[in-house]
Order: structure tokens, then C-alpha cells, then sequence
């Protein structure tokens, strides 16, 4: 074993205060290993480090403030990816299997699919990201989490939406919109008024914010819960017909993705990298480029859904040029968080946070880039209508928003519980079956997508022949959507065994016990003292 | 920034102005789009057979547009001989324009397909019909009786080859006769007046070359 090298200090005032701030004050690998009930050991950490024991202690407070919402969260949306991963399979494998299960009304595809979706959607996707922000925020303006109880009841309110608007959506209920399915009466008012209740303890934590400047990451979370609201009512309001509910349709649908999904995983990505990293984000001017251009452009992209579709020609191109001007925002972003990461790939190896952020902003970058491309009229006759369009969601979903996701409850877990995941190997599989997942998935549809839309277009082929050359993509994906959906067990099993258990004395974080390049030398003496009274921690 | 209502304003401003200019701007437009004369409203049963059709998620795999021909190949393939235009679509509320061609358009399925009894054997087996086919069946819009429980008034379909249930009568439920109605009501080939050809209007000088509803002579369904 090498000796422990010092992690370079950050540099100074380059750029973000607060991000300056934040990622200078904490050693990561400290951080990856103190949960609320270590904080003796995380003064002594500071000490050795001669920082200022002050913000950890703030940043202790805002952990425990949030503790109790954000854990709800994390346990509803752990167990909406394991049901929305099944039924997610079973559409799949009723596309190369078409009669299984077709006796129930309930089991067929169309309901089965739209479950998937709006499962890991706003189950999943959407309160992890909710879990996510709740615990963010308090630690970025800081100040406690004000209202953590209306925040938790809110969270239980929107479950209650989802279940009945996903059992709605099996048993035949359906507003009919793509992604606004379940029922604008007796489901999607839960949503609102649980979100509202979220927002509130939100906003109102903002409000009472210690932190004179905002980091990048509130910018992107707190725009989100302010979009996602007002498309949600927009898309569900019941007044539109014809093209034009074709036109609010995608107008909410894109933007869900864009001004939900990605605008809180786009933050989360801008907290986590410099933080785990202990380097400052590249360039400040250019996450104020990325924001702004992000806000102005992703807005209009929606109606490159209906490329050649019904509706005003100008609506259409309007969309068309807003996706390509997306290159933009995207390029910044991802110069941005790239070029924070650069050079340190081998801390890659140490940290499960590190490697799913980092994974998950290279897929911001990737989808953001497919996406612009497939909005050209030239590309779009090929791939719309094929199965391209459901591979391009799932980098952008998966990839981006779910690894994203999976990097920040692995760190935050640990803080809320007060105890490291108990073991490194389940991560590893975790890790390595989702990666090898998505990969299959992406390559065989998008593979299956091409050859689909290429039959299409050709006039002497007969349908049939666009259905029989996606047989084996289909089947590929399937395959790539099992592993995935073994990867969520492994998650959730050790999920429910960090929940539950309590770390075995003397245990070690994982991925740091290899070669801790990450460590002082007076760091990991601390960490080394710590251990031998793990056993005792509440 | 240091501006909360810097950042919620413009946030805010972002995305009114994508509503205004993608949602409301259209809506106004789009209120002088009249229905074409031979396009009748749905009837009651065509009504629900479309909420059938929404409950079952038939829009997952079916689109219901013809696109431009000049860049793409839905008139050649039979799927309409022009271009949808708005006003084929004042009556449909919500849009099912749909996103995906897993399977084929149906927008003027009713005119390519108008044989009812056809319809109903291939949804309760679309597989009797075309062993390609990956479309799931739909055998719970079905009762499969006894024969001597067939009542007079009961729509019986008679399955061919051996996919059909042994020893069974099929017998549709009235869901499966209404989604069957729906489907025949699909017909969007007739000529649009100029009055509703509001699209082209609408496009202005962007249109260039995406008029595919110039073959008004084409005499109504």
C-alpha cells in the first residue's frame, strides 16, 4: 500500500464563494464516512485538518433537520424503482412475447408500460430527487430545514396520489396524455398539494437562509420546484382539444424531463462532484452561461415530438432550432463539470458517489447531444415514431437522472443514518450490473430504433418488415432491463439493510479501504481511532 | 447570484414565454379552425370506444398523423392521401396524435380496414390473422361462452385457424364493439376546405413545401 498523499487545497476564490466554501471546508473522503451520530469524530477530522469546526457544525444541523422527510423519500422511491422496474420488463418482454399475459385486462401492455413510466417518473425519479433537494438545500443556504414535518407529510401525500393514480392507470383510468395519465380528478390534486407542501418547506428554508450567495446548485433545484408546478397544472387543466392538447402535451412533457428531471439532477451533479472531489467547479461564468441559456431554450423544445405533425409548421420549427441552440447550455454544463473532474479520474475508484455522478453527467452530455441531433428534420424521419425515442429517454432518464441519483443517496444516506452501507461488495454489483444494464438496453433499441425507422421510410417494404428486424433488439433490451432491474434489488436489499441495521464494529467504508489516496495523514489517523469505538455510535 | 427573485422571476419569465408563444399564441390562432363538412362528431359509442382505446393504451404503439410526403413515406404506405391538418382534429379531446409506429398508423384506419368482423378477430388475436404481428391481444374485451350459452342479440366472432379458443364461442363485450366503432370512425381523407386550412396560414412563409393538403379535389369518404 502507498503511502496517503495530500489532497491538493482547492484554489482560491477562482470562482463560487460558496462552492469554494463548501468543498474547501471538508475533507470528501471524511465527509463520505461521518454520518449525524459521528460527529465527534468529524470535530476531531476538522481539527486535524484545521478547519473551522463552525460550518461542519452547520452543516450537521442542516443534516439533522432533514433527516426525516428526506429518509421518506428515499424509502417510497426505493420501492417505486423495484415496482416500476417490473413492469418496465414485462412491457419489454411483451413486445418479443406478445401473448404473455394478455387474459388481464390490467396486465396488458399499454396500461403495463404507462405504470412503468409514471412509476419511476414521479415515484422514483421524482422523489429521490425530492429527497435529494430537501436534504441539499439546507445545507446549501445554511439554515435548518424549516417545516421538515409538512415536508414529510407532503412526500406521503404525493405517494398517496401516485398510488391511485398508477392503480388507476391498471384498472383502465387514464387521462390519455402521454406522461399526465393518471387521473387529473382523483389522483394529480394529491401531487399538487403534497408538492405545494414540499415547496413550502423548500421556499421557506430559502427564505431563511444564512448564505449570502447562491451556489449554482439552488439556481437549478429551486427554478424546478417552481417549473414543475406550473406544467403540471398547465398539462392537467382540462380544456385543451385537438392539435393544440397535442401542443400542451409535449410542450409538459418535454419539460418534465427538461425543467424537472434534468434541472434538479443538473444540480445535484454541480453539488457532488466538486464536493467529493474538494475542488472547485471549473468556471463560474460559465454555470451562469449554462443556467440561463438552459432556462430560455429548453423551454421551447417540446414541439420536436410532432415533427411533421399537424401543427403550424412555425411551432415546429420554433422547437427544431430551440434543440439545436440546446448545444449551447450543453456545452457549457458539461465543460463545466467535466473539467472538474479531469484529472482526478482515479478517485473514481474510491467513491460510489463520485462514480455515479460523474457516469450520470457524461449521459447529461451524451443524451443532450443526441437529443439536438435527433430534432434535425434529416435525422428525425428515420428515428421518430421508432424505438430510438424510447432508448434517447432512457440515456437521459437512466443515465443521467437515475446514476445521478444513485451517487447522491450513497452519500447521503450514511449522513442521515449514521453509518456507513455495510457492505462494499453489494455497491460494486449495484454498480456494475446497472452500468452493463443500461448499456445493452441503449445499444440494442437504438440499434432496433434505426432498422425500424429505416423500414419504415422505405415505401417498398411491407409493415411487417419494420416490426420483424427490432425482434432481436427488442430482445436485447429486455435482457439489458433485467440486469438493471437486479441492480435495483441489490440497491434496495442494501438499502433496507442500511434502514434497518447498524454497521458491524469496525467495519470500513467501502471503496476507500484499497489505497485511501484521498486521506491526510492526520485524517486517517483520526478515522483509524474512530473505528475502534464504531461499535459504540447510537 | 445573491437574488432570489432575480432567479424565480426569470425562471418564471423562461418558461411564460414558452407558454405564451407555443400554448396560447396557437390557441388563438387555432380558434378560427372549423371542422371540414363530412367530419361528424363522434357518437356516443365511437366516444367510448376512444376512452377504450385511451384505458388500453393503444396510442403507445399507434399514431394517428399523416406526415408531409415530401419527407416521409405515410401517404406512400397507404396511411392517408394527404397530410392531417388541424381541422381533422377539432373533435378529439384529448389529442392522441401519438409518438410511436410500433405499430401502423391509424388516423384512416376506418377506410383501409373497414370490415367490423375483421376488427374484432384481430383484437382479440391480432396473431390469427398476421403471425408478424407483436400486438397484444385483447381476449378481456371478450367473453369466451359455452355454444350453448350464446344468447340471440350476443356479436359472435368467429376466430379462423387454430388460434381459436376450443370448444368457446367468442362473443364481444359491448367495450370491444365500441372501440370497434372508434376505430371505423377514423377517417381523415376527405378534401379541407379552405376555410379550415388553417394550418397553411398559420405557417406563413416558413411552410415551404409542407402543404400536403393540396389534394382537395380528392371527393369525401
Amino acid at each position: 500500500m502507498t503511502a496517503p498523499r495530500h489532497a491538493p487545497e482547492p484554489q482560491r476564490s477562482r470562482t463560487v464563494p460558496e462552492a469554494r466554501r463548501e468543498s474547501a471546508t471538508v475533507p470528501p473522503v471524511v465527509d463520505q464516512i461521518a454520518g449525524v451520530a459521528q460527529v465527534q469524530t468529524v470535530r476531531g477530522i476538522a481539527e486535524a485538518r484545521e478547519l473551522a469546526p463552525k460550518d461542519l457544525e452547520i452543516r450537521l444541523q442542516a443534516d439533522a433537520s432533514s433527516r426525516l422527510p428526506v429518509l421518506v423519500c428515499y424509502s417510497a422511491a426505493a420501492v417505486w424503482l423495484i415496482v416500476g422496474s417490473l413492469f418496465g420488463e414485462l412491457a419489454s418482454l411483451k413486445l418479443h412475447w406478445p401473448d404473455l399475459l394478455t387474459r388481464e385486462g390490467w396486465l396488458t401492455f399499454g396500461r403495463i408500460r404507462t405504470a412503468h413510466l409514471n412509476a419511476v417518473n414521479y415515484g422514483w425519479g421524482s422523489l429521490a430527487m425530492i429527497g435529494t433537494s430537501l436534504w441539499l438545500m439546507p445545507r446549501l443556504v445554511h439554515a435548518e430545514l424549516r417545516r421538515p414535518r409538512l415536508a414529510a407529510m407532503g412526500a406521503v401525500l404525493w405517494n398517496i396520489g401516485l398510488l391511485l393514480g398508477v392503480g388507476g392507470i391498471l384498472v383502465g383510468v387514464s387521462d390519455g396524455m402521454e406522461w399526465l395519465e393518471m387521473s387529473r380528478w382523483f389522483a394529480d390534486p394529491w401531487l399538487v398539494v403534497g408538492g405545494g407542501m414540499i415547496g413550502v418547506a423548500l421556499f421557506s428554508t430559502v427564505a431563511a437562509r444564512k448564505a449570502e450567495h447562491l451556489y449554482v446548485s439552488v439556481w437549478y433545484i429551486m427554478s424546478a420546484f417552481l417549473w414543475f408546478p406550473m406544467l403540471f397544472i398547465l398539462g392537467n387543466w382540462p380544456t385543451w382539444s385537438g392539435v393544440e392538447s397535442g401542443a400542451v402535451n409535449w410542450l409538459f412533457a418535454h419539460n418534465v424531463l427538461g425543467f424537472w428531471l434534468t434541472a434538479v439532477s443538473v444540480g445535484v451533479a454541480y453539488y457532488f462532484i466538486p464536493k467529493v472531489l474538494g475542488r472547485p467547479i471549473y468556471s463560474y461564468q460559465l454555470s451562469i452561461l449554462g443556467f440561463w441559456t438552459f432556462a430560455f431554450f429548453y423551454a421551447l423544445n417540446g414541439m420536436h415530438h410532432l415533427v411533421g405533425g399537424p401543427l403550424p409548421t412555425w411551432m415546429i420549427t420554433t422547437s427544431v432550432t430551440a434543440s439545436v441552440l440546446m448545444f449551447i447550455p450543453v456545452v457549457a454544463t458539461a465543460i463545466n463539470l467535466h473539467m472538474t473532474v479531469v484529472g482526478r479520474f482515479g478517485a473514481l475508484r474510491y467513491s460510489p458517489t463520485l462514480r455515479f455522478v460523474v457516469l450520470g453527467a457524461m449521459g447529461y452530455t451524451a443524451v443532450s447531444l443526441q437529443g439536438s441531433f435527433t430534432a434535425l428534420r434529416e435525422v428525425n424521419r428515420i428515428t421518430h415514431f421508432t424505438h430510438w425515442t424510447i432508448a434517447h429517454s432512457h440515456v437521459g432518464v437512466y443515465g443521467f437522472v437515475t446514476f445521478i441519483m444513485f451517487g447522491a443517496m450513497y452519500y447521503v444516506v450514511p449522513r442521515l443514518v449514521g453509518h456507513e452501507w455495510p457492505s462494499a461488495a453489494l455497491i460494486r454489483w449495484h454498480f456494475g450490473l446497472v452500468v452493463a444494464g443500461i448499456a445493452i438496453y441503449v445499444v440494442a433499441l437504438t440499434w432496433a430504433g434505426v432498422a425500424q425507422g429505416l423500414a419504415l421510410l422505405d415505401p417498398g417494404l411491407p409493415f411487417q418488415a419494420s416490426v420483424e428486424r427490432t425482434r432481436y433488439g427488442l430482445m436485447g433490451r429486455s435482457l439489458g432491463g433485467l440486469l438493471m432491474t437486479a441492480g435495483h434489488v441489490v440497491f434496495a436489499w442494501h438499502f433496507w439493510l442500511m434502514l434497518r441495521g447498524r454497521q458491524p464494529a469496525g467495519a470500513r467504508p467501502p471503496f476507500h479501504e484499497a489505497r485511501p489516496i484521498l486521506y491526510t495523514e492526520a485524517a486517517a489517523d483520526v478515522v483509524a481511532t474512530s473505528r475502534s469505538h464504531a461499535g459504540s455510535a447510537p | 447570484m445573491t437574488r432570489v427573485w432575480l432567479l424565480l422571476g426569470g425562471a418564471f419569465a423562461a418558461l411564460s414565454f414558452a407558454i405564451v408563444l407555443l400554448v396560447l399564441v396557437p390557441r388563438a390562432m387555432l380558434t378560427r379552425v372549423e371542422a371540414p363538412p363530412w367530419l361528424e362528431p363522434y357518437t356516443a359509442s365511437e366516444l367510448q370506444g376512444r376512452e377504450v382505446y385511451i384505458a388500453n393504451g393503444c396510442v403507445y404503439c399507434h399514431s394517428q398523423q399523416v406526415r408531409d410526403p415530401a419527407f416521409t413515406s405515410d401517404v406512400e404506405r397507404g396511411w392517408g392521401s394527404r397530410a392531417t391538418v388541424p381541422a381533422d382534429y377539432v373533435y378529439d379531446r384529448p389529442n392522441l396524435l401519438g409518438t410511436s409506429r410500433t405499430g401502423p398508423d391509424l388516423i384512416n384506419v376506418g377506410q383501409r380496414l373497414p370490415d367490423p368482423n375483421w376488427q374484432l378477430i384481430h383484437l382479440y388475436d391480432p396473431r390469427a390473422l398476421n403471425a408478424w404481428s407483436i400486438m397484444p391481444g385483447f381476449p378481456f374485451l371478450f367473453e369466451e361462452k359455452a355454444p350453448d350459452a350464446v344468447r340471440p342479440g350476443d356479436r359472435v366472432v368467429v376466430i379462423p385457424g387454430p388460434r381459436a379458443p376450443r370448444g368457446r364461442v367468442v362473443v364481444a363485450k359491448p367495450e370491444a364493439l365500441a372501440l370497434t366503432n372508434y376505430l371505423l370512425s377514423l377517417k381523415r381523407n376527405g378534401a379541407v376546405p379552405a376555410s379550415a386550412m388553417a394550418r397553411e396560414r398559420m405557417a406563413g412563409p416558413l411552410a415551404g413545401g409542407m402543404n400536403g393538403h393540396d389534394d382537395g379535389a380528392r371527393p369525401a369518404p
